[in-house]
């Protein structure tokens, strides 16, 4: 019994470390900038699409390298052509605006790549790894693309970290995220600092889409797995790097272990017809922790004052 | 409105009553034993260098804040915890330094919505809109076109609020706390950011309100002469200690007062 | 000249507080309800009814309350498709249980079952704000979509999983052509938009703006942020759900969950954003625009004579909505509504500049 269980365990972790890499953008621009950023999950599906389709016909790491300078180029038309127009303006404004970036994207994406699923061939081992075969029997199937996934992640995050806190541009990054007219009083310049903010998000979102491609194939419901990334950003507070990371882990592992061991109990109580839990176990999950702490686990206090 | 003595307090019998009120914030003393009180019908000055307490005072009283010591007595109820709707039932209004208006709304609605407390009737009627529910809103509007009036506001009761100055919105803010009939009104900063002449009509409706509608008032402000010349008593506060209580000549002449405003330690 | 307001002198505040104050625009509106009552059902054709009208109308009285939750009362949510299911598989349950009920019992039923469980999903409004009420939403959305799913007693154990509904009569009248649909429709979106302009100008209208602009100054003068947000979900998952049982029922006849999913959702609030947040007459223009536009968008192709596959079309739809909500907030944020009023103030002062 515990050998399926740690099985789904570690398998959910590091999926979890998957939903962190989409996360990493969103608290990124959120942190730099305040604003939500809707369209961080259609930037991963965009940035896998046009990764899939560039390797079709050149070798990968060009097409890696061709395909970051593309999300750079996004970055720097949404900056022109949205964002500069929207300064100082309320956050619900800013977050519906990159609802609407993020249907363009995948409006965008699709028209110019096409829609059927493709693959990402970064030549990583595909074949499952089994551990422990001395302990449980038949050993624990570990996914080593996602094993792969998780250490990049993990240099991803050191290096980001790192970059805020230390950088002078950090610095202005988290100035321009607590006020913008401050920040521009200061002669913060406000244009090239979201500029950078979104090449950087974009560039994360090319990791994300990577990762994500290789393990499920270049499709449309790669933009649904953004959306799982909100209820990790409310677990791991909208500013915090480590967050971010510790709130996948629990979603990821959660989502399965509910699966697999909620899922069957639930079926029989309720005479259902079939699981599904994954579908809105990290919504409720997220929703049951924002009623005890509104301000997520990580988040910030807010305090209001009159 | 209504005559003085209706509020179950009997003339020149204190209104408020503040009894050793203490209030820190994660070990930052705001106020420190601080006790006085207001009496009906009066104009009380809280005055005070910066930072020295007089608004936390004020979100005290309005149940904003709990504070860790002390008790509040309003209308002769001792008060141990309030909540601000609590606070407003029980007939407290109040301005803010900073304008707390409704900025998507017009200075008309914002005036009308400190009327939402007299307001009885229920969702079915206002659905409908005709009979007990109209009848209600018309006579709302009739009391709140009396207060524009008053305020001599007339002209812009239609713009939204956002986009007036500020002079203007603080007297939109003044309509709001007095469509709410209230026993004791407290103003922060009424003044502040006005020329003289805006001064001179604030100090003008503020003398009003007391005289015309009764209506007890506590008053925040910076500026001396306002001070004297509007307020009955003062109370004096210097980084969260009471330092003078008396009438405003008593009060300007008291050395704690004059070194507390020089800056002279102690 | 024509759109003037000389010799108009309101004499009473019953008529300053009136919902078209312009004799013009009383005029116009009743020309216009005339009309789509009596005019439109000899004129319309079939397709008119069943692919612009009827949707245009149902899917108003969700922008409505959606309008209601999120434009009035600030409160952002994502939540819109699952309680159109709620609406949707109350009125389907009642319809199958009950067959002799009639049918807008029915259909108010369904909307106090979504306003039951719209009230308790909204109760964590009162905790949670912004972005973060935004996100847990989304929980109701994928729980309700799933409860839907899942539990075999609200599709009545159907294998496929999916529900149809049979003939519908409405007073012995058999409500069989898309023309009697419309009216049945109209009849609804009318009496609910009449209800909610008489709300939205009340004491709980003022309430909900007040608990949206500022909700601590809100407290201070009285109103309880627990009565007005939970009323205002209470109000929005009523019409939310009397407009899913309505799409149910008059526009797909059959359905499975999906149809009430996280993109219908998203189609609510775009046309909520695009029509004016904060507008009744709005909701009925973002509806408008986001049914039309596709509607144009896969004739283009004929008309220009260009060959495009539906997949393309569908894709190009997203872009153009997506530009559409950039643009509309960048240029005019009070959305299609606000365009119409500064219309009408130009043309007041038509032929003269000012």
């Amino acid at each position: 019994m515990l050998g399926p269980v740690l099985e789904t365990l570690i398998g959910g972790l590091l999926t979890g470390v998957l939903y962190s890499l989409v996360a990493l953008g969103f608290v990124l621009i959120f942190k730099a900038s305040g604003v939500f950023n809707f369209a961080q999950g259609a930037m991963v599906l965009f940035a896998a699409l046009t990764l899939a389709r560039l390797g079709e016909t050149m070798p990968i790491v060009a097409a890696i390298a061709l395909t970051a300078a593309v999300m750079i180029a996004l970055a720097y038309a949404i900056e022109r052509l949205v964002l500069r127009h929207l300064v100082n303006q309320e956050g619900m404004i800013l977050f519906m605006a990159t609802l609407g970036i993020a249907y363009f994207l995948d409006g965008f994406g699709q028209t110019l790549w096409g829609s059927d699923i493709y693959k990402i061939d970064l030549g990583m081992p595909r074949d499952p790894i089994f551990l422990l075969e001395s302990v449980f029997p038949g050993g624990l199937l570990i996914d080593p693309t996602e094993l792969i996934a998780a250490v990049v992640c993990a240099v991803l995050v050191a290096g980001l970290a790192v970059f805020f806190q230390v950088t002078r541009i950090g610095r202005a990054l988290r100035a321009v995220a607590d006020d913008h007219q401050a920040a521009q009083s200061v002669g913060i310049p406000l244009d090239y600092i979201w500029l950078i903010v979104w090449a950087v998000a974009g560039i994360v979102a090319l990791v994300a889409g990577m990762m994500w491609g290789v393990k499920l194939g270049v499709q449309f419901s790669l933009g649904q797995v953004a959306l799982k990334a909100l209820p990790v950003l409310i677990l791991g507070g909208l500013t915090s790097i480590p967050g971010a990371i510790v709130g996948g882990l629990i979603v990821g592992a959660g989502e399965k272990l509910a699966e697999v061991l909620l899922g069957p109990l639930l079926v029989r109580w309720f005479d259902l017809a079939g699981g599904g839990i994954e579908n809105w176990f990290a919504y409720v999950l997220a929703l049951l922790v924002l009623l005890v702490r509104p301000q997520g686990l990580f988040g910030e206090k807010i305090i209001e004052r009159v | 409105m209504r005559a003085p003595g209706d509020s179950g307090v009997g003339l020149d019998a204190a209104l408020l009553s503040v009894d050793n009120v203490s209030l820190s914030f994660g070990g930052v003393a705001a106020l420190t034993d601080v006790s006085f009180d207001i009496r009906k019908g009066e104009v009380r000055a809280i005055i005070g260098p910066n930072g020295a307490g007089k608004t936390s005072l004020l979100n005290v009283v309005n149940g904003f804040y709990r504070p860790q010591k002390g008790r509040i007595t309003f209308k002769g109820e001792a008060r141990p915890r309030m909540r601000p709707y609590e606070a407003a039932r029980s007939g407290i209004a109040r301005t803010f330094q900073n304008v707390a208006l409704f900025r998507g709304m017009t200075a008309l609605d914002n005036i009308m919505a400190g009327r939402s407390l007299k307001m009885r009737r229920g969702l079915f009627w206002q659905v409908l809109r005709i009979g007990p529910a109209l009848t209600e809103e018309v006579a709302h509007r009739r009391k709140v076109e009396d207060i524009i009036d008053f305020l001599e506001i007339a002209h812009i009761r239609r713009i939204p609020v956002g986009r007036l100055p500020y002079g203007l919105q603080k007297r939109v803010e003044l309509g709001r706390a007095l469509a709410m009939e209230p026993d004791l009104l407290l103003l922060d900063e009424p003044m502040a950011g006005m020329n003289l002449e805006e001064k001179e009509d604030m100090s003008r409706y503020i003398l009003d309100v007391k005289n015309e509608f009764g209506t007890t008032i506590a008053l925040i402000e910076h500026d001396m002469g306002v001070v004297m010349d509007l307020s009955d008593r003062v109370v004096v506060l210097d980084y969260g200690r009471k330092i003078a209580d008396g009438t405003p000549d008593e009060v300007r002449s008291d050395q704690k007062v004059i070194d507390a405003y020089l800056g002279v330690r102690h | 000249m024509l759109y003037r307001e000389v010799g108009q002198f309101k004499t009473s505040y019953v008529a300053d507080q009136a919902i078209f104050p312009i004799a013009q625009d009383r005029w116009f509106v009743l020309l216009v309800v005339a009309f789509a009552l009596v005019g439109m059902p000899l004129v319309a054709g079939d397709y008119l009814c069943s692919e612009v009208l009827i949707p245009v109308l149902i899917l108003s009285i969700a922008a409505i309350g959606l309008n209601i939750l999120t434009g009035y009362c600030g409160q952002v949510s994502l939540g819109t498709g699952g309680f159109m299911a709620v609406g949707a598989y109350a009125a389907y349950n009642v319809a199958l249980r009950l067959p002799d009920l009639n049918l807008i019992v029915a259909f108010l039923f369904a909307g106090v079952m979504a306003m039951l469980v719209g009230v308790l999903f909204g109760l964590p409004s009162l905790r949670i704000k912004g972005f973060y009420l935004a996100v847990a939403t989304l929980a109701s959305q994928f729980f309700l979509e799933w409860t839907f799913a899942r539990v075999k007693w609200f599709t009545n154990y159907a294998p496929s999983g999916s529900v149809a509904v049979g003939r519908i009569d409405l007073f012995g009248i058999p409500i069989n052509t898309p023309q009697r649909i419309y009216l049945v429709v109209l009849m609804f979106a009318v009496v609910l938009a009449l209800a909610a302009k008489n709300l939205v100008r009340g004491r709980i209208g003022r309430m909900w703006t007040a608990t949206r602009d500022m909700d601590i100054a809100a407290e201070i003068i009285g109103i309880r942020p627990l009565h007005a947000k939970l009323s205002a979900f209470a109000v929005s998952s009523f019409y939310i759900g009397i407009a899913g049982a309505l799409w149910g029922f008059f526009r797909l006849g059959s359905w499975e969950p999906l149809a009430f999913d996280i993109n219908r959702s998203f189609q609510v609030l775009f046309m909520v954003i695009i029509g004016g947040l904060g507008s009744i007459l709005g909701s009925f223009l973002g509806a408008a625009f986001i049914v039309l536009v596709p509607i144009l968008l896969s004739q283009l192709p004929r008309w220009l004579d260009i060959p495009v596959s539906t997949a393309t079309i569908s894709h190009v739809e997203s872009m153009v909505f997506g530009a559409m909500i950039v643009f509309f907030l960048i240029a005019e944020p009070n959305g299609l509504a606000r365009l119409w009023a500064t219309a009408k103030e130009k043309l007041r002062s038509w032929p003269f500049p000012y």
